[in-house]
Parts: structure tokens; sequence; C-alpha cells
């Protein structure tokens, strides 16, 4: 169980307070409510050059980083396809610096010229690094554009393309803070050895002031059921075949969600799961496969990727992946492995409650998806999946007409 | 009205008292020393066993690494999958790794499951089989890995570094080729294994929310095989290549260069080792550091650069690693050897020696948080054959050491012809 207190301020500011004596150590979580599912389509990957730019001084600061190091701080942040999320933990005696650092960048940034045109190339030299200089690196791009029509999760988080990060404009930075970085679209979790009368102190004193600003309305286009199973080949300079499969799922919010899950720990978390014993192990087929799915807040992917065996026939590899769907859709799951499923969710979450600094982050994406205590319920959810909701969610999802495949060969 | 120009008051982190939780120390009856740490709110723990059977003891490449692999692939009572099934039941981790001197097997579970997962864990660490088919299907997975990993600049960069600084034939510089893979047999890792597990010098840590009968599990368990305490160690000779600028060309259509600059550096036990800790942070050891500054946040020609000192038992390197972009990989090159320059011939000022201080220490003590950091310290001082003062030591020398002494260490260890150069694009 995790202990937690919660207040708002005027200004719409959420703020949770955790506290943990333990530690010597105070971590201040701020989300903001925007992803790259909120940018234009002709603008991707701004919402995470803009974290870069959260970086580069706010209006009465000249660094961020500075101020928090002298203080024994360290920080990083995070975007995803639904959220921005800045973290810092420093010692608890030293709390007051990170509200400080927090409360200006949410206040205003500097907007300043050269740190837009700075990380608008570290940015690209990052893109570069994981998407372009890498074997199989454009392979999600891709299928993020064949599953989805037209929703935004049709782009990366890094952006579609080089060009929308180097044309981005100082305007577009400025429009883009005063749109979602208001106190109404935040959430602040304060976590440590910390009391909620403190927090409430510090938290009315620097961010008190702020202007509420205006409450974003998101309108994201619908995707439409899928009807049609769709198909890529790809040919490009890497050593091996590789097979990628995405079949879209449920919102992070529908009771189906606890059924996925433990769907992609049956087919490949770990060395009993099912699709490694069967295609890797019994028939040498593929020389590593994994099943995830993308939790995201809206609808969507879980998705299955293997490389084959050289010289093993891309159609064979599908057909043998497929066979082991097909039986899972038709035989379900004994109790046994059922149970299985769960004692992992339990063990992983009881490691996952274990920094202060996670348990921070998650009060907060779980607050952001509309209640915090979900934290406290997700084990009970997880126990409550009965093999009969997982062998019907396996036959939804797995549908024929609701599947994306990538054959990614090799051209040596 | 509310002062936002001015920071708040601070405690400087160097004021912070830093301890390091002792260890309870048990002896099982076989002489295999345990160390523990007894602490946490979950009821978790981790069990590493760690075996002086890394890629320094064994007779023909690839073979710790391929041994370390198989004792989950089959024991004479259990498959494979029944192994993983068994572990996987009880919603536990076992994992195997191996290093230069040190092979480990490691346990994350919950608390209350480890008498049932102990047995199993004796049973991959005694009675191992390593069956044909199990190093088949090995052999040929790690080689279509390897041949995807070998397309990536930074991958060759990393091997191709380290032979040029301890040679080839140096557990710290070879590395393995698909012919190295071809050639394993069960023969050569039964042998390994018979002489570094079954018989082997062995160590114990554990932390958590341990269990108050652990040292009887464990006893039970481990305290009658025929591993041993102690370590076992090798001095090899380094063997260094004579040529120290590369630019090597691995991917016609690469649009990032791997740029890799290093030269050794003496391990742990040598007194510069600690003052290095403080240096390296000012050069490139952080976000704040100067490297980062320059290359990453006044020039934007890479997503992050790093300096560090590889973590080897014996003597060791100093390294510069980043990936630039390709057309500007070149300058990259000469900004690390500027901010060298300055630090030779510049001393550090006060305001930014007394950040990094902070830094280090609020660092530390965040990394002291939680039973398994507590433990990862004390594995550190255990294995390198340090003592608890040292840990001490090195926090006095982050609070004390002045810019005069970091000017000297500078001159002696950021000297650019000391140093091995590549780009492999």
């Amino acid at each position: 169980m995790i202990q937690y207190e919660k207040f708002t301020l005027d200004n719409g500011l959420r703020v949770l307070v955790h506290q943990d004596k333990s530690t010597p150590m105070a971590v201040v979580n701020v989300i903001y409510d925007v992803g790259a599912r909120d940018e234009n389509p002709d603008k991707t990957g701004f919402a995470h050059l803009f974290e870069h730019l959260m970086f580069g001084g706010s209006i009465n600061i000249p660094s961020y980083d500075e101020p928090l190091q002298v203080a024994g701080g360290e920080n990083n942040a995070f975007t995803t396809n639904d959220l921005t999320n800045y973290y810092c933990q420093l010692p608890v005696e030293n709390i007051e610096t990170a509200f400080w650092l927090e409360s200006d960048r949410m206040l205003s940034l500097a907007f300043d010229a050269k740190s837009l045109a700075v990380q608008r190339k570290v940015v690209c030299e990052e893109f570069k690094e994981h998407y372009i200089n890498k074997p199989y690196g454009d392979v999600w791009h891709k299928m993020r554009e064949l599953s989805y029509i037209r929703h935004p999760y049709r782009w990366m988080t890094i952006g579609k393309e080089l060009k929308h990060v180097e044309d981005v404009k100082l305007q577009d930075v400025k429009d883009f803070f005063l749109k979602h970085y208001t106190p109404a679209n935040a959430v602040l979790v304060v976590a440590g050895n910390v009391t909620l009368d403190a927090v409430k102190i510090l938290a009315q004193k620097w961010f008190g002031p702020i202007a509420a600003g205006d409450k974003y309305q998101r309108n994201l286009p619908i995707e439409p059921v899928q009807t049609v199973p769709r198909f890529l080949e790809v040919k490009a300079k890497v050593p091996i075949d590789a097979l990628y499969k995405c079949w879209h799922i449920c919102s992070r919010l529908d009771k189906r969600y606890y059924a996925t899950e433990l769907i992609t720990e049956i087919l490949s978390g770990g060395g009993s799961s099912r699709l490694f014993q069967a295609l890797v192990k019994e028939k040498k087929l593929f020389s590593n496969i994994d099943c995830s799915h993308s939790g995201s807040t809206d609808a969507g992917l879980l998705s299955i990727e293997g490389k084959l065996v050289k010289g093993v026939s891309m159609k064979d590899a599908e057909a043998a992946l497929m066979e082991e769907i097909y039986t899972l859709q038709q035989k379900g799951i004994s109790e046994k492995e059922l149970q299985k499923v769960k004692n992992k969710t339990e063990s992983m979450l009881a490691f996952e409650d274990m920094s202060v600094m996670s348990r921070a982050t998650n009060l907060a994406m779980y607050e952001l998806l509309g209640d915090a205590n979900l934290i406290n319920t997700e084990l009970d959810k997880y126990q409550a999946v009965t093999s009969e909701e997982l062998l019907n969610e396996s036959k939804a999802i797995f549908h024929e007409n609701n599947c994306n495949t990538i054959y990614y060969y090799s051209n040596n | 009205m509310l002062n936002r120009t001015s920071p708040p008051d601070i405690k400087d982190a160097i004021e912070f008292n830093l301890e390091l939780k002792p260890y309870e120390k048990f002896v099982l009856d076989n002489g295999v020393e345990v160390y523990a740490i007894d602490a946490g709110a979950q009821d978790v723990l981790q069990m590493e066993m760690v075996f002086y059977a890394g890629n320094c003891f064994e007779k023909n490449n690839a073979v710790a690494t391929a041994t370390s692999y198989m004792l989950k692939t089959g024991t004479s009572s259990k498959t494979a999958f029944e192994i993983n099934e068994h572990f996987e039941y009880f919603g536990a981790y076992c994992n195997r790794s191996c290093q230069n001197e040190t092979a480990s097997v490691s346990l994350h579970t919950l608390s209350k499951h480890l008498p049932v997962l102990l047995p199993v864990i004796k049973e991959m660490i005694t009675d191992s089989i390593f069956p044909e088919e199990e190093l088949a299907i090995y052999i040929q997975n790690s080689k279509q890995q390897l041949s995807v990993s070998l397309q990536k600049c930074d991958f060759v960069a990393n091997r191709l570094i380290d032979a040029f600084l301890f040679g080839e034939n140096h557990p710290y510089g070879k590395y393995t080729v698909a012919a190295d893979y071809d050639a394993l047999t069960t023969t050569q890792l039964k042998e390994h294994f018979q002489q570094y597990y079954l018989n082997g010098h062995c160590v114990i840590f554990v932390a958590g929310k341990l269990p108050a009968d652990l040292f009887t599990v464990l006893n039970e368990q481990f305290g009658h095989l025929a591993i041993k305490p102690g370590k076992q160690q090798i001095t090899n000779n380094i063997i260094a290549s004579a040529i120290k600028k590369y630019r090597i060309k691995n991917d016609v259509e690469g649009v990032q260069g791997a740029i890799r600059i290093a030269r050794d550096f003496p391990n742990r036990l040598h007194p510069d080792f600690m003052k290095m800790m403080v240096l390296n942070a000012v050069f490139g050891g952080f976000f704040g550091s100067r490297l980062m500054s320059n290359i990453r946040e006044d020039k934007g020609y890479t997503y992050g650069i790093h300096s560090y000192v590889q973590s080897h038992f014996q003597d060791t390197a100093f390294l510069i690693s980043t990936e630039a972009g390709k057309d500007v990989a070149e300058a990259t090159v000469e900004e690390i050897y500027k901010e060298m320059e300055i630090l030779r011939e510049e001393l550090i000022d006060e305001e930014e020696l007394l950040l990094v201080r902070n830094y280090l220490i609020g660092s530390i003590l965040g990394d002291l948080d939680g039973p398994f950091q507590i433990i990862g310290r004390w594995k550190n001082i255990i294995l390198n054959d340090l003592d608890v003062q040292y840990f001490y030591d090195s926090i006095k020398t982050i609070k004390t050491i002045s810019a005069e002494e970091l000017k000297i260490l500078a001159n002696k260890y950021l000297q650019p012809a000391d140093f091995y150069e590549l780009i492999v694009i």
C-alpha cells in the first residue's frame, strides 16, 4: 500500500505528497499532460524537442542544471506519445531548490534562440543515433504508419523525420508552452522524508502565484477499427531477416488491459514463455522473439518481433508463430500458467516499488490517468483476471483483420 | 514579493556525513563467506554468488561466457524449460553474467520464495550437464546477434579500443569472432565448469528484507559443496598497440562516427584513482561536465559525451566516448583535446569545484538509498581487496582535493600523446 495525500492549488495544479522516512533524498516529479500525440502532423517530434528546451533556462534562472547540481541533485526527463515527465532527486534538506527551479520553468521559459539552435542539433544526433545509424532502426516508424491511419500514434516521439525537428521556430516553442505548460495541465509529486504541511507551504509559495492559463482540451482523431490485414515488405542493409507483427489493443483504462498484459507475459516473458520455447528452442526458427505492448493511454498495439534463423523462410516462420497464437486462442491456458504470470506481476510490482523515484513517477502517471490510487489497486486487478477472460481477449486481439505485418528482409 | 532570481539557501552536500551501513558476515561450513545487508521496506531480496570463473580463466575464447549462459540450460534432472519455469512460477529472476575475472549467478525474488528457489540454484552450479543441442542453439543465436552488432559503429569501436589498449590476448582486450563460437565444444564448457564453478572460489552477497534463518538456509544448500573461499587471480601482460590513431570505415552509409579516446590508467589501489574521480567529473563524468557543456550543450555535435575510468581489478583505462555526427566527428576530437589543455593549464575555479563536490556527494547519497545499492558498494570494496576506509577516504578526497592537485593530475594523465584515438563510421 503506497500512502499519499493530495491537494490542489487555486491555479489548478494538483500536488501529491508521498512520505518515506527511510530515505535521505527527496524526489520532486512534475508531469505535464502533453506528448507526441498532441503534435501537429507537420511538426512532429516537437513535444520531445520541447523537453530539451526546458533545460535551456527559464524566465528568472539562466540554467536549470547548475543550481540543482550545486544542491547535490540530479535530474532527467522523458517524453512519450502521451506525456512529458521531469524528475529530480536531491538531499531533502535542499528540497526548496527544486521548487524554485520547477516553478520558474512552469512560470515561463527564457525562449533563448541559441538554446533552440543547439537542441535542434542535439535531437537530430539523438534521432540519428537511435533510428538511422542502427540496423532495423526505422522499423517502428514504418510499423506505426502501417498500423495507424488517423490517430497521432502514427508517429514516434522522436518525430517522423529530421526535417520536422530542423524546421522548428522560436514562435512554435512559445505557442506550445502557452498551450500545454500550464498548472492545470500538470501534476506535482513530492516524495521522501517530507510532511504534507511543509509541502503545502512550499507549493503555495513557489507554484501558487503562477497564472492558471487555459486547460488544454484534447480532441484527437479516433482510429477507425481495422477491417483488413495490412502488410509491408522492407529490404534493407541488415544481416538477418526479421518479422514484425502488431495488433490493436484496448486503451490503458479499459478493464481488458490487465488480460492483455498477461497475454504478453505468457507469450514471451522469459525462458519458459510459449514463443521462446516453441520457436527458438524447439523449432529453431527464430534466434530471438519478443512480445510486448505499448501501454499507451489511448488504444495501443501489441507487438511480436523476431529475427529469423538464417535459411528459414519468412512464410514458415510466420506460420509457426501463428500456430502458437491459434493454440492460445483455441486451448487457452492452464491455471498453473495463469498463476505463473500473476506471480511474476506481483514480484515485478514489488521490485518497482523499492525506489522512491519510481513510486513518485508512478503516482504522477496514475494521477494523470485520472486517479493516483490506481497504484494501489493494480495488483488486485491482475489477480482477478480469469483464464476465460484471457481466452476471450486473445480471440479478440489476434483477429486476422486486426493485424499489421512487416517482412523486414536482409538485402545482403 | 517572491524573489525568483536568487536561489533558496542550501546545505552544501559536502557538509553531509555519509555512512555506509555495515554488513553482517557469515561463514558457511566450507569456509565460503556470505556478506549480507538487511534493509528495505519491500519483502524482496537479491542474492549473488560470485565465482572466479570469468574470461581471464578460459582456455579458448568465448568459453567462460558460454559456460555462464548455459548454467540455465539443463541439469541431470531438469531441462532448460523446467529450470526457467521454476523461477518464473515464483515470480523470481535468476540471471547469469560473465565478466573478466568473475562470473555471477544472481537471484531476485520475493523473500518468501527463497527456500524453494535455492535448491535449483544449487543444481545449476553443481549439476549442469551442458547438452549438445543447447550449445548448438546458443552458437547459432550468438553468431546471429554478433552479425547484427557488427553493423553498429559503437559496438565495433568498443571492441577495437580495448584491443588497442590491452592487446588482443589480454582478457580486457580480447573479443569474440564468429569462428570462436563455432569452435566451442561441450567438453570445453564442462571443464571450465568443473574447475571454476564446481571446485571454484566463491563469495556470496545477499541484500534486502532477509529471513531470520538466512544463514541456516544458505549453509544447508551451499555449505557442504566443494566451492572454496578466497579468490583466484591471474596477472596478464599488457601488449598495447604501437599505432595510436585510427580511422575506420565500418558502414558506407553511416551518418555518425563512434569516437573513443583512451589511455592506460592504474587500478583502485593507486592513490591517483580516487582523485581521478573528481577530475573525471569536471572533465566528462556527468551532465554538467565540461565535455558535455561544450560539445553537446554549446555545439550540438552529439546527443551525449562521457569520460570514465573502466572498472577493472587490474591495471585499467581512462576513456572518452561519444557518437557524433559524421561531419563534426573530427571537430569533436579537437574539442576534447582543447578541454584537456584547459585542465592542464588553468586552475578550476572554486565555484565549479564546489558544484562538482556537491554533485558527487549528492549522487553517492542517492546511490546508498536501498539495500541493493548498499550491497553493490560493499561488493566493489570486497572484490577489489579494499576496506571500508576506502569509502571514507574517497568521500574525503571529494570534499578536500584542491584545484592545484587537480591541475597536477591533469598534467599527469591528460596528455594527448598518451591517448589512443579512434573514429569508427
